[in-house]
């Protein structure tokens, strides 16, 4: 490198700077500079793609770390404090002790900080030399470099399964049509083949690097990994368009695909992933933020005590007569007066007592949150074996917040259900096809869903029926190794993610009959021409999507193979498997008629397809044959079986992959989709190669999408567009009626009739709508559309304007109800929940009917509730309803018949109606109303109405809340709420990044919270309160002492010994009792979920229970000061014998009020309490034994000892202890014995045995009422002693009759308007 | 956790069922109720008066005598004298006669008491070197910089023994004469050594090893402290084994009192000789105070204190009135608790509404 002037060197940094900044780049390829020094590159501003994500360097570690550390604020407090102690007129101690703590705790850190930076720095390591292949213009081709090598320009050549270097513009691919498949799993999760294509309209057969010599246009650097906008302007000024379909990100492996090419648009941190790559998140929990005050009191309590301090030796210093002896001048022989001293005592007294600021317990919460979340995250009842994965926590430090929650807000699609859509029932043309059979199908898999074996065991049954014949002694040995394989390898098959949404059991769709038979007449009707409405709808399921089809031989190639071991075990089972399968194709196809049995066999395959690895295909396909003999066109039979029997369908959302299966189920199979076309397959066996022209993708605010495609036939250009109804109901145009002969009913208003029945079956429904465009104007449409793809500013709004111009005018054809079905144990949940004092919410974007239905099916709203269905159209009308209601509601719960029952209202309001309550003006009334409900159900709300719902309930009513979702919809409430839990589902992992928490179904939320979120709060909040009253305790005896002193700050404990008691002695048991204390236990707590209400609003860490705690510890640190003093009045104690029993005391004392507290003793505790008992005898005999002179000048030698020779000691020890505790026992158990707290009449259900304590809880809950949930109080349980059984029994059915007999409230219930207008 | 076996296959992430990590390790769960507590209050009860009455007793059999002297008698004349610091060298001595009714049994304690002596304010505290008084010969010529300001004295000589507490140590001497019911005037025998503690004495305080030099030698280059008359190889001219770091008299004064009133401990009465070989008997005593301490400066008082002692310490009523009172409060309690018991829980089951 050539000598520049520093002047021209800092030129050229500006110029980078601003090169960076700017909003729009202009790269261009690197290759003709290549060789060139630095200074001549033209891409030299931009980052490299070495990544470096280490904090610290080797040289800057101490001062950096160091740095960073006393941003922290007890950090400071801990050096200001040992700084003071350096000042000679204020130290207390001697100043190289008072380091101890803060070098302890600071280099603790640095220790945990440099380690931490030191993986860090390794992994970086490892990636910046991981090989890729950069395009050298030397040597004409790609070499070999490193991943620190990569530049913005450069050309970078991917290969399959490996992983992007950088992001990516994609040039060019090993495909012929341009597409690159990429897996995104490194960077969202989500582990469906994502389809990226060369950028269009830079069409040269032959890629060739060097001869790139466009300017690409990109914009800055950001974050969002769904967009990018850029474009690639070429020498003659023509500019091609850019988007993310275009961009390989960083991060991102190559899939399915030989190799792929692309231009380095980010390298290094500028890349979309390590811009997304940001630090957790810090959210501080509402018991952090009480605490926080309390800390505040007790810097007031440390002034105050320290005030007291200085005050009492200004008056003791001026009542002195003289000079005596004992008042020891400076070195120069110097006394200062009585007012400095005292001044200068109120530092000292800060130094001496400075333990009152519990400095520790902030260590100590961290290290119990590590501990509780070790524990949630191994909890086997969080598991889910389906997926294997753990339950996560994210975020460290909200843990115990989990116990507080007052408002769930919970997305329905994919949190309350499955998000595994089943095609459930069509309609087209305005008839309604119910698909019974189907119906009876699933509703006979829908039983067994909990006991996999039953399912098994159904089939091979019915095998063996037919199979018996010839071979009956190998049929059950087949039954039982096929039920093996089938659950291994589904559990296995999932792990992998190798399949997406298509579990076997779902996709697969039995046809309706007279459907079928309409379909084969509009076949042979249509004739050639293939326009048939039915037809039609069904090429639209098949078409409109964008579900990328693989074949299951070309199944993603991954690096590293299933073990060898894994195929010669299952050769025998997947032998059997096969055997049998071909049975049941047979059977099948000997019983039934040969059109439904073609698909029931071929779908056997394909969910056989899904759990064998690709290897053994060779061997299934063998058998494909045999089992396609029943297909209509023979002569084309073989072919297609094997094809389509290897289809896999990976699409991004559930509802597309279920709408293609049933499509398939009709026999228009969708074979395969690229950017430029689809291969449809009609049911007579026609291979249709549909061009794509077009794809309007879906967005949440059209909330539809289309496809748009040139019939091969017809030639015609035809949109295919499938949309929410309501969505699609006001851009219908003409009906379909010139197809449709013969009648001439309104196909809009049945199909809407049909939607509303879906509806309310709690199916979610879409139309399929079809537009035959003109191609005048498309061809005027097209520009525009290019237009808009080439645009940089405002892109997406014009796309959007693009699209919404084309969909218009639109043709009905039909409507699909598809089910998604409820996870297990939603209702059983959601009851616990509600009963645990928690009003569940839930948002949803269906439908209203659709979303009170599963509001039903999931016990949220209840037969007997009140429901108020809140509709209107604009504000007027809004305002008088929402007063209407609150009015009725008022009144209601005012009625002093209903004094005990709380109302169950239930809202059901819609995403219009809400936009209009969460207006600031009405904002309050409804938040007031909807406190007033017990269930609240909003339908059709778009994710930032769900995220303001959230808001505006936390900051009004200031409670706690928790969203819960699975969607990248819901990541806006998930961050709103105080907690946000991901479900890992369907649906991509988006909302899992942005959760605290992620589980896997919605049923581990009943253990999460009511459990765990119980425990962690209440062991947090007591060890709390339980390090104020230890530091209290053990500090205010110094501070009494400062009354026999003259306020001289003197400790009467050696100061080694001060620090090893707070260090050793009395540290690990309150860290093990916020860890692994068990107040309740855990199947009590599910079984009577009420008693999480003890941990809601306030909750067991009070503003009262800290002060009597700290009352407590005054009380306890006089008894173990003033006793001893007592006791050793007028003696010739001396100081430090005086101070050990009170060390010995306070230890006993600070232990056994733990033991108090500490609800179950496991070995665990016993171990921690007596190993620190025993510690510190040890340590401090060992430490009076050995320090002769070892810290000047205080000398506790052979003081221990000496004491515990005495009787003396023990005799104080013991009285001390026991008056010390004497209160809190006595309150503790009067409390427990004349009014009992809900948690301990759960404590005494607990030491009845099992099987008595299911009877009492179920005794409990109907003595309740069976499920009326009073929320104004607890209601007060039976006695759980054995001769009442009889009385509680008889009385639990009137109880419940009681209060559901007071329902005479007189039903508001406006009429829902759909806005859909027929 | 460390680094976990890599498991494989389908289920690897799946927890341990062990009872630790799925929080179900047997568990002792005490109930705090009435009926489960009730036998411990009253056991609590009885040991409580048990060890009372035991303690009350034997603290009856205890004898102590208090003698103020500060301003008493003749002790007033020094007293006025030592108000003046000039005459802080004079010699003053005085006299004070008591009487004791019963006969002191058994091993009696000689103490001499200070009221409102701070020997616990931490600025006087810390005024000293024990690296010096154990002996090591380089603290002897530098002492710590905490013996500040009786480190060295003008001359920069180093003060040995150094800091406050020695400096002011208490330089007041008794003799105790008897006067038998014959008249005839009889001392009392007090043994001067071993009042300390044995580590103190053997391990804790160490003159620096002589190596044929006498302790005069040894101490060559330090200085007295200011107030000391004598220097501190000289304290005991009767035994001169007794001097230098090692004397009884200083080990127990740099003992630092924990409160402003404390006594310590002069001398243990010797029963080899008769009439004392009892302890002290009853009748009319004399004490002879050399009367050098000043205690006006801190309005302090001084006394002597006769004591026998128990196995648990000096006359103390305290832990006996609080044993007992401590024994009437838990019965107090314990009746409480089982009138609860009685109403709210006497089935054993206290959940009944």
């Amino acid at each position: 490198m050539t000598w520049r002037s520093p002047l021209a060197l800092m030129r050229d940094a500006l110029r980078g700077q601003r090169a960076r900044e700017k909003d729009l780049r202009n790269l261009v390829s690197n290759l003709p500079y290549e060789g060139l020094e630095k200074a001549k590159q033209p891409n030299r501003y931009f980052p490299s793609n070495a990544i470096k994500t280490t904090k610290y360097t080797l040289l800057l570690f101490i001062p950096m770390n160091l740095f960073e550390q006393f941003h922290r604020l007890a950090n400071i407090y801990f050096v200001g404090l040992a700084i003071l102690n350096f000042i000679p007129v204020v130290n207390a101690f001697q100043p190289e002790v008072a380091l101890i703590p803060i070098c302890v705790i600071l280099s603790l850190t640095a220790l945990k900080d440099a380690w931490e930076d030191f993986r860090r720095y390794q992994s970086d390591r490892k990636l910046n030399n991981t090989p890729c292949l950069i395009y050298s213009r030397k040597e004409k081709q790609f070499v070999e470099r490193r991943w620190k090598d990569v530049r913005v320009g450069d050309f970078v050549k991917v290969v399959c399964n490996e992983i992007v270097p950088a992001d990516l513009l994609l040039l060019d691919t090993s495909d012929l049509k341009g597409v690159c498949l990429i897996e995104t799993a490194n960077l969202d999760g989500e582990t469906n083949l994502k389809q990226r294509t060369v950028v269009s309209g830079l069409s040269n057969p032959e890629f060739e690097p060097e001869s790139f010599n466009s300017v690409v246009v990109c914009e800055r650097p950001n974050n969002n990994l769904n967009h990018f906008k850029c474009y690639v302007e070429k020498p003659d000024k023509e500019r091609a368009g850019a988007g993310i379909e275009s961009l390989l990100l960083r991060g991102c492996t190559v899939r399915n695909t030989d190799h792929a090419v692309g231009f380095v648009v980010y390298a290094g941190h500028e890349t979309k992933s390590m811009l997304n790559n940001n630090e957790s998140r810090y959210k501080r929990s509402k018991l952090e933020r009480k605490l926080n005050i309390d800390v505040i009191f007790c810097v007031i309590l440390l002034f105050a005590m320290c005030l007291v301090g200085a005050l009492g030796h200004f008056l003791w210093l001026q009542a002195l007569p003289g000079v005596p002896p004992y008042l020891v001048a400076d070195s120069s022989g110097h006394l200062d007066g009585p007012s400095l001293s005292g001044f200068y005592m109120f530092f000292t007294m800060i130094i001496l007592l400075q333990i009152l600021i519990p400095i520790s317990l902030y260590v100590s919460i961290e290290l119990v949150k590590i501990g509780q979340i070790f524990f949630i995250t191994n909890d086997i009842d969080l598991f889910d074996e389906e997926t294997d994965s753990r339950m996560q926590c994210k975020s460290l430090n909200i843990t115990e917040d989990l116990g507080q929650i007052e408002y769930i807000f919970s997305d329905k699609t994919g949190t309350l259900t499955e998000n595994k859509m089943v095609f459930r029932r069509c309609s087209v043309m305005g008839t309604e096809y119910p698909h019974k059979e189907n119906a009876i199908r699933l509703a006979v898999l829908d039983e067994p869903e909990s006991e996999e074996e039953v399912i098994f065991n159904q089939r091979p049954q019915s095998l063996q029926t037919g199979w018996s014949l010839d071979a009956e002694d190998t049929a059950p040995r087949d039954t039982t190794q096929r039920r093996g394989s089938r659950r291994r390898s589904k559990v296995a098959g999932i792990a992998q993610s190798d399949v997406a949404f298509s579990s076997p059991l779902e996709t697969e769709v039995i046809p309706d009959k007279k459907l079928l038979q309409q379909i084969s007449r509009a076949e042979s009707s249509s004739g050639s021409r293939k326009t048939d409405p039915y037809l039609d709808f069904f090429l639209a399921l098949a078409i409109c999507n964008t579900v990328v089809v693989s074949m299951a031989t070309a199944q993603r190639r991954r690096v590293s193979v299933s073990p060898r071991s894994y195929h010669t075990t299952n050769l025998l089972e997947r032998l059997s498997s096969l055997v049998k399968n071909v049975g049941s194709s047979c059977l099948s196809s000997c019983k039934r008629k040969p059109k439904r049995n073609r698909t029931f066999s071929e779908n056997s395959v394909v969910e056989e397809d899904h759990f064998r690895p690709s290897v053994k295909m060779e061997t299934t396909k063998d058998t494909y044959g045999l089992q396609t003999c029943s297909l209509h066109a023979a002569s084309q039979s073989n072919k297609p079986a094997a094809t389509s029997g290897d289809l896999r369908y990976e699409a991004e959302s559930p509802d597309e992959a279920a709408l293609v299966y049933a499509a398939k189920a009709y026999g228009f199979i969708l074979l395969a989709r690229t950017p430029d076309s689809v291969t449809v397959r009609l049911p007579s066996g026609e291979d249709l190669v549909f061009e794509v022209l077009d794809t309007l993708t879906f967005d949440s605010n059209r909330k539809r999408m289309s496809v748009l495609v040139r019939h091969p036939i017809t030639k015609e250009y035809v949109l295919f567009t499938k949309g929410a109804d309501y969505a699609i109901m006001e851009l219908l145009g003409t009906p379909y009626a010139e197809h449709f002969s013969g009648s001439k009913k309104n196909i809009a208003a049945d199909t809407q009739h049909h939607l509303d029945c879906y509806a309310k079956e709690g199916l979610r429904t879409l139309c399929v709508t079809k537009k035959v465009v003109s191609a005048k104007v498309y061809e005027s449409w097209l520009v525009d559309r290019q237009r808009a793809l080439a645009a940089i500013d405002n892109r997406e709004e014009l796309i959007m304007d693009t699209a919404v111009q084309m969909e218009t005018n639109l043709t009905l054809l039909g409507a699909t109800g598809i089910e998604d079905r409820l996870q297990e144990n939603v209702p059983d949940t959601i009851m616990a929940l509600r009963e645990a004092g928690i009003q569940v919410w839930v948002l949803t974007g269906d439908k209203p009917e659709t979303a009170v239905n599963i509001g039903y099916a999931c016990r949220l709203l209840e037969e007997e509730d009140l429901v108020i269905n809140m509709s209107c159209n604009n504000k007027l009308t809004c305002t008088s309803i929402l007063d209407c209601t609150l009015e009725e509601v008022r009144r209601y719960s005012a009625d002093p018949r209903n004094v005990d029952t709380t109302p169950d209202i239930s809202l059901v309001i819609d995403g219009r109606t809400l936009a209009m309550a969460l207006s600031p003006d009405l904002q309050e009334r409804f938040v007031d109303l909807a406190k007033r409900c017990r269930s609240v159900l909003c339908c059709r709300v778009t994710p930032l109405q769900k995220s303001r719902v959230v808001k505006v309930v936390r900051e009004r009513l200031k409670v706690m809340t928790l969203a819960i979702g699975d969607g990248a919809n819901d990541v806006n409430m998930i961050q709103a709420a105080d907690i946000g839990i991901g479900i890992s589902g369907q649906e991509g992992m988006q909302a899992v990044m942005a959760s605290d928490f992620a589980i896997s179904r919605f049923r581990h939320l009943k253990k999460l919270l009511l459990v765990h979120g119980h425990w962690c709060y209440t062991r947090l909040a007591n060890m709390i309160i339980y390090f104020f009253y230890k530091n209290v305790a053990y500090v205010n005896l110094l501070f009494w002492y400062q009354f026999f002193c003259g306020f001289s700050g003197t400790a009467m404990i050696d100061y080694w010994l001060m620090i090893f008691f707070n260090l050793f002695f009395t540290s690990a048991p309150p860290i093990m009792f916020g860890i692994m204390d068990k107040d309740v236990s855990a199947e009590v707590l599910l079984g009577v979920p009420e008693l999480y209400r003890t941990g809601q609003g306030a909750g067991e860490y009070k503003c009262s229970t800290f002060w009597v705690s700290i009352l407590d510890a005054f009380y306890q640190s006089l008894v173990c000061f003033f006793i001893p003093y007592l006791a050793y009045q007028d003696s010739d104690i001396d100081l430090f014998t005086f101070g050990t029993p009170l060390n010995t005391i306070s230890l006993f004392t600070i232990l056994l009020h733990l033991s108090i507290e500490i609800k179950a003793w496991t070995v665990v505790h016993w171990v921690i309490m007596l190993g620190s008992v025993a510690l510190y005898f040890i340590v401090t005999l060992a430490y009076s034994a050995i320090c002769v002179t070892c810290n000047p000048p205080s000398n506790p030698y052979w003081i221990l000892q000496s004491q515990m020779a005495d009787p003396m000691f023990y005799l104080i020890c013991l009285i001390s202890t026991v008056v010390a505790l004497l209160p809190r026992y006595t309150f503790h158990v009067m409390r427990n014995s004349i009014a009992p707290s809900p948690l301990v009449q759960a404590r005494h259900l607990d030491q009845l045995d099992p099987s008595e304590r299911e009877q009492w809880i179920k005794e409990w809950r109907s003595f309740r009422g069976g499920g009326q949930v009073k929320r104004s109080r607890l209601s007060t349980p039976p006695s759980p002693s054995l001769e009442t059984h009889a009385d509680i029994f008889p009385e639990s059915p009137t109880a419940s009759d009681i209060i559901g007999d007071d329902f005479t409230l007189n039903v508001i219930s406006e009429n829902y308007q759909g806005p859909v207008h027929t | 956790m460390g680094k976990d076996k890599t498991k494989s296959g389908p289920l690897a992430q799946r927890p341990d069922n062990s009872a630790f990590k799925q929080q179900r390790l047997p568990a002792w769960s005490p109930m705090l109720t009435a009926n489960t507590v009730l036998p411990f209050f009253y056991f609590m009860t009885l040991i409580c008066l048990l060890l009372g009455v035991w303690l009350l007793l034997t603290v009856q059999s205890t004898q102590e005598l208090k003698l103020d002297y500060t301003d008493a008698g003749d002790c007033k004349v020094c007293y006025e004298t030592r108000l003046n610091a000039s005459n802080a060298a004079q010699a003053c001595s005085c006299t004070k006669e008591f009487q004791l009714k019963k006969t002191f049994k058994g091993d009696v304690f000689f103490y001499y008491g200070l009221r409102n002596f701070h020997q616990n304010l931490r600025r006087y505290m810390d005024s000293r070197d024990d690296a010096q008084m154990v002996g090591r010969k380089k603290s002897l010529k530098t002492p710590s910089s905490y013996c500040q300001p009786f480190a060295n004295d003008p001359d920069g000589r180093p003060i040995a023994p150094c800091g406050a507490v020695a400096n002011s140590i208490f330089n007041d001497s008794f003799t105790l004469t008897y006067h038998g019911s014959s008249g005839s005037t009889i001392p009392v025998p007090l043994l001067r050594k071993g009042i300390t503690w044995y580590t103190d004495k053997n391990i804790k305080y160490r003159n620096p090893t002589t190596e044929n030099l006498t302790l005069a030698q040894v101490f060559n280059g330090t200085t007295k402290p200011p107030f000391w008359q004598k220097p501190v190889y000289d304290l005991d001219l009767l035994d001169p084994n007794n001097n230098g770091f090692i004397n009884d008299d200083l080990i127990v004064w740099m003992r630092e009192a924990a409160f402003p009133n404390f006594k310590k401990l002069y001398g243990v009465l010797n029963r080899m000789n008769k009439p004392f070989t009892n302890g002290l008997p009853a009748g009319n005593y004399t004490v002879k105070i050399s009367y050098n301490f000043p205690a006006q400066y801190f309005r302090g008082r001084k006394e002597v204190v006769l004591s026998t002692l128990t196995w648990f310490g000096g006359q103390n009523y305290f832990l006996p009135i609080a044993y007992l009172v401590t024994s009437g409060l838990t019965l107090l309690l314990a009746i409480m608790l089982t009138v609860v018991w009685w109403k709210f829980g006497k089935n054993g089951k206290n959940m009944e509404e």
